[in-house]
């Protein structure tokens, strides 16, 4: 009898071990994260930050930069940086690229300097802090189509598009983060935050090319004020407001080379060539 | 019920001596000591990007990929922010450092009076041993960014009596023409040597540095070390990662002395490593490096020095001459195999027979000598049990390949240390460290005066001499 009960309890043990393990697993192309190791990595790299709890209240949190956001609270399940629609839990790859890059404009640097396994492992962990990761599933990606030419007409539209959604009120009418709004906006626990200064440098929170920028406005960046437009924008406009953002970029220098390039020659006004896509920069550092 | 009571009596007493025994032996290495040399690092980096020192260290001051990476981008994590500009304007990147201690040091085959304080009495071997509370020298150190891409580090480092020198100190352009493998450094820093020597473990008088790093064969006027800091300019250059780096540094051939102090000679410095990441099992990092060098054999002499009395010889600083060759050239390794962490560490030297006889090259050389050769290396293990506590241990062995007198017995100068101990770090955050450092260091020298410890000499050429070393101390780092 006692060897059947402690029988029963083994199997029931190993069974609980399996799906516990199971959930604590992250699967990043053919990586296999595992918490346990994880949480090794987590106490070393980001425990300072994020806290023990993962809810963004480490020991240095308190004296992040002002002019960043707080570390992110793991424990809510939101993300900024996602290939997901808002409201959606990321992707495994969306957290593995966020870690990899880091966040622009943030405290958190990039960890590329971390093995890919390292990564995934810290990713299996991470998401041991939120039940959405096991009670959800990610919504399929936004979808990205081809990106359209990058013309003085597109810009203009772009404009346009700009002043429509009001993204000045925030941004402010030079993208400088200066709009009427700034000052009042907070995050999702209440903390300032401070809108994209667009004339800061080439880079985004979540990407430096234009189809990162493209994602952004789409899925919005979850727990800030930055909502989702994909709901207000079609492909072609979300592309014109690209195009134009990009101008605002004033470190942009592949977009500035192209324009020259691109710009009209005075005895030949009439005939002004389409512009071709910008090409993804190369990564300076 | 009475064996009960026993049973736990007996656990109570087992504990009580485990307690008793744990006392003892942290009162006995709370007794041990010895002196530190300049070692690195950076509470005002932790300070400054709000990261936990093990962020950049493995344990600190060793770093770990994503410290060497921030290293190899100027100190900067490429933000955007690194320049002072974004800074409170009350921050200042300073770090001190400095280990209070008690050491032992003990070398035996020794010549010491017979009879102490006479002179004309005959010397005897003996052992000398001596212990007591010391200090380190301190560490003073300022480095950061001084614009974006432009990076500096100063380091003025005392000995224990607060004598200071410059360990370091440069100015760095990152990043040049926006690519990360054009990095120019200009000063005084430490060579780009994949197994750092002032970011190591070890602090004692013997374990505190690596024996192949400063070797010179017996008899030989080399001054060379590839753990000295060294002055001139160096190009390196890095994956985003670091993964991949390289570097390669003309030197001024004075082994970092200021002040030209030898000759007008050059030496270079090439260094190439790559890493892959294996897998679970971790980062593997391998790489080689050659130190090609001239050293001096004349000084250029002058009997009319102003200042001087008449007649005699002064040497003229700086403007020595005959200068000839020597070589290091080798491979490092940095493996990891989860807690596990290995170093391993090869060297072939080669010196001169000029500079390893001694001979100045205008004269003539003494019949039968040869340029001397040797090899050395070791292994050092870490077991990282988590970010505060670590447990080290090095084996080192130097042997002579070719000695440069005939008269030399084939095993002059061999060397074999070994090293063990443990850090922890009970304070470990974004502000400061405290480690709690314990080391035992052995050193075996055939038949020379020990390269490190307090060895005064040696008694009988023939025997060896063995030196150890004993530490504990308080490495605090603000």
């Amino acid at each position: 009898m006692r060897l059947k009960n402690c029988i029963i309890v083994g199997a029931a043990s190993l069974a609980f071990g399996a799906t516990a393990t199971f959930a604590q697993q992250s699967h990043i192309g053919t990586l296999e994260g595992r918490a346990a190791k994880g949480k090794v990595l987590y106490a070393r790299y980001c425990i300072g930050c994020h806290g023990v709890r993962g809810d963004g209240e480490g020991e240095n949190a308190p004296y992040v930069n002002p002019t960043y956001p707080k570390p992110r609270d793991f424990t809510m399940g939101l993300f900024k940086c996602r290939s997901t629609p808002s409201g959606s839990i990321p992707l495994e790859s969306d957290l593995f690229n966020t870690i990899s890059r880091g966040v622009h404009g943030t405290a958190m640097p990039s960890w590329l300097p971390l093995t890919p396994q390292d990564r995934a492992d810290l990713i299996a962990y991470v998401m041991t802090f939120s039940s959405r990761f096991k009670e959800e599933k990610a919504d399929p990606p936004v979808q990205i189509p081809p990106e359209t030419p990058d013309t003085a007409e597109s810009i203009a539209r772009g404009k346009e598009t700009f002043e429509k959604l009001k993204c000045a009120e925030c941004h402010g009418p030079e993208g400088r983060g200066n709009g009427p709004s700034a000052p009042s906006l907070r995050d999702s626990k209440g903390n300032p935050i401070v809108p994209y200064d667009f004339t800061s440098g080439a880079r985004f929170k979540c990407g430096e090319t234009n189809e990162d920028l493209y994602r952004i406005f789409m899925t919005g960046l979850d727990g800030t004020p930055m909502p989702s437009y994909i709901d207000y924008l079609k492909p072609d406009q979300a592309w014109d407001l690209v195009h134009f953002l990009r101008t605002l970029q004033v470190n942009y220098k592949k977009r500035k080379t192209i324009q020259a390039k691109s710009a009209p020659s005075k005895k030949d006004q009439s005939t002004e060539p389409e512009l071709k896509p910008v090409a993804t920069p190369e990564p300076k550092n | 019920m009475s064996f009960a009571v026993q049973k736990y009596r007996g656990l109570a007493k087992a504990i009580g001596a485990c307690v008793l025994c744990g006392l003892a032996a942290l009162g006995f290495y709370a007794f041990l000591g010895i002196t530190a040399q300049p070692t690195n690092a950076i509470p005002a980096f932790a300070r400054k990007y709000g990261l936990p020192c093990s962020a950049c260290h493995t344990a600190w001051p060793e770093l770990n990929s994503f410290g060497q990476t921030f290293r190899d981008n100027g100190y900067q994590l490429n933000n955007d922010h690194d320049s002072p500009i974004y800074q409170q304007p009350s921050y200042f990147p300073i770090t001190f450092r400095i280990t209070p201690q008690w050491h032992r040091e003990s070398t035996n085959n020794q010549p010491i009076d017979s009879i102490p304080g006479d002179a004309s009495s005959a010397l005897k071997q003996g052992t000398i041993t001596s212990h007591g509370f010391d200090l380190s020298g301190l560490d003073i150190w300022t480095a950061g960014t001084l614009f974006k891409n432009i990076s500096f580090s100063l380091l003025p480092s005392s000995n224990p009596s607060a004598g200071f020198h410059f360990e370091n100190a440069y100015v760095r352009f990152d990043n040049l023409l926006n690519s990360r493998w054009l990095n120019l450094k200009v000063g005084k820093f430490e060579l780009d040597n994949l197994i750092s020597e002032k970011r190591f473990l070890f602090l004692s008088a013997n374990g505190g540095l690596y024996q192949s790093y400063h070797f010179v064969p017996v008899g030989d006027t080399n001054t060379f070390g590839l753990g000295n800091n060294a002055l001139g300019a160096e190009l390196m250059g890095h994956s985003a990662n670091s993964y991949t780096r390289y570097s390669v540094a003309l030197l001024s051939g004075n082994d970092g002395g200021v002040g030209l102090p030898t000759s007008r000679s050059y030496d270079t410095y090439v260094t190439f490593s790559q890493a892959f990441a294996v897998g679970k099992i971790g980062l593997q990092r391998f790489g080689g490096y050659a130190y090609l060098g001239m050293r001096p054999t004349i000084p250029l002499t002058s009997t009319a020095v102003v200042g001087t009395a008449p007649g005699t010889t002064s040497v003229i600083p700086g403007a020595a001459y005959g200068n000839k060759s020597f070589y290091r050239v080798g491979f490092a390794g940095d493996m990891n195999v989860g807690k596990f962490e290995f170093l391993p560490f090869y060297m072939h030297g080669y010196d001169s027979v000029f500079l390893g006889t001694g001979t100045p090259a205008n004269q003539a050389l003494p019949a039968g000598a040869m340029a001397p050769t040797w090899n050395g290396g070791f292994v050092e293990t870490h077991y990282h049990v988590n970010p505060q506590f670590v447990l080290v241990q090095r084996d080192e062995v130097i042997r002579m390949s070719r000695q440069a007198l005939p008269g030399n017995a084939p095993n002059l100068g061999n060397i074999d240390a070994y090293s063990v101990g443990y850090r922890w770090y009970p304070i470990m955050f974004s502000r400061a460290g405290l480690a709690f450092h314990n080391e035992y260091s052995l050193t075996r020298t055939q038949g020379n005066t020990p390269l490190s410890g307090t060895g005064i000499g040696v008694f009988d050429p023939t025997a060896a001499v063995w030196s150890n070393s004993v530490l504990a101390g308080f490495d605090l780092d603000f």
